[in-house]
């Protein structure tokens, strides 16, 4: 009965993939994609991957959106 | 949405919005979360993990201190040359990987120059791979550091 836990995880993710293209407002954008990331990882923990796993904890919700935050502190907030 | 342009604005200077809350948070879970860095990092060789993910975890909690306290105490900590010097470590990683040569085979050669591939269990026990990484958790948590120091700081070289 895993699979309902995998089917309910990949299609938060796709929701959330769709969210982040159709906002107009960066940061949400950006917390978005780290949400995204974070399911992410435990996708690939569901796969078998718990190296992959940590590395995307680390990196996709940890650095990469403080550079985004920081990347729209030096421009603008809102999609033009 | 004022709130964030305020936040933003005076981000890379000096005023921080004063919250006891996430200073506090950030206070208690720095230490942790570097202790689980340095755990991921020594551990690497024999349970899921290595000198990227660890680093990368390091990296963040100095990400996270410049972000509650502000970059300036941030630069306190670890000043920007530290990080110089701990990036040139990586020039070790070479002198490392001699060591396959000088046991009589290729470069970089772990089981091929006898060192053995390490015991589940036993910390101390695959040959040059955990000195590895070591010197790619360095290399990576600097990195880490620097990119999001040198973008959120407001100091303009021309």
């Amino acid at each position: 009965m895993i699979w309902i836990l995998d089917l309910l995880l990949l299609l938060y993710l796709v929701v959330c993939a769709v969210g982040v293209m159709r906002t107009d407002d960066l940061l949400s954008a950006v917390i978005l994609f780290s949400s995204y990331s974070m399911v992410m990882a435990i996708v690939w923990q569901q796969l078998n991957a718990p190296d992959i796993a940590i590395t995307e904890a680390a990196v996709g919700a940890g650095i990469t959106s403080m550079l985004f935050v920081a990347a729209i502190s030096r421009t603008s907030r809102w999609e033009r | 949405m004022q709130q964030f342009w305020r936040f933003s604005v005076s981000w890379g200077v000096e005023t921080i919005p004063e919250d006891l809350i996430i200073k506090t948070t950030a206070r208690f879970m720095t230490p942790f979360i570097q202790l689980f860095g340095a755990y991921i990092i020594l551990h690497g060789h024999i349970t899921p993990g290595g000198g990227f993910p660890g680093g990368a975890l390091i990296g963040a909690s100095m990400i996270l201190l410049a972000v509650v306290f502000g970059l300036s105490e941030g630069k306190k900590r670890i000043s920007h040359d530290t990080s110089i010097v701990l990036e040139s470590l990586a020039v070790f990683y070479i002198f490392i990987g001699f060591a396959g040569i000088l046991a009589g085979s290729l470069f970089l050669s772990n089981r091929a120059a006898g060192f053995s591939l390490g015991n589940p269990g036993s910390l101390v026990s695959a040959g040059m791979i955990p000195a590895l990484n070591i010197i790619i958790g360095l290399k990576v948590a600097s990195t880490g550091k620097t990119l999001f120091y040198s973008l959120a700081s407001r100091e303009v070289e021309e």
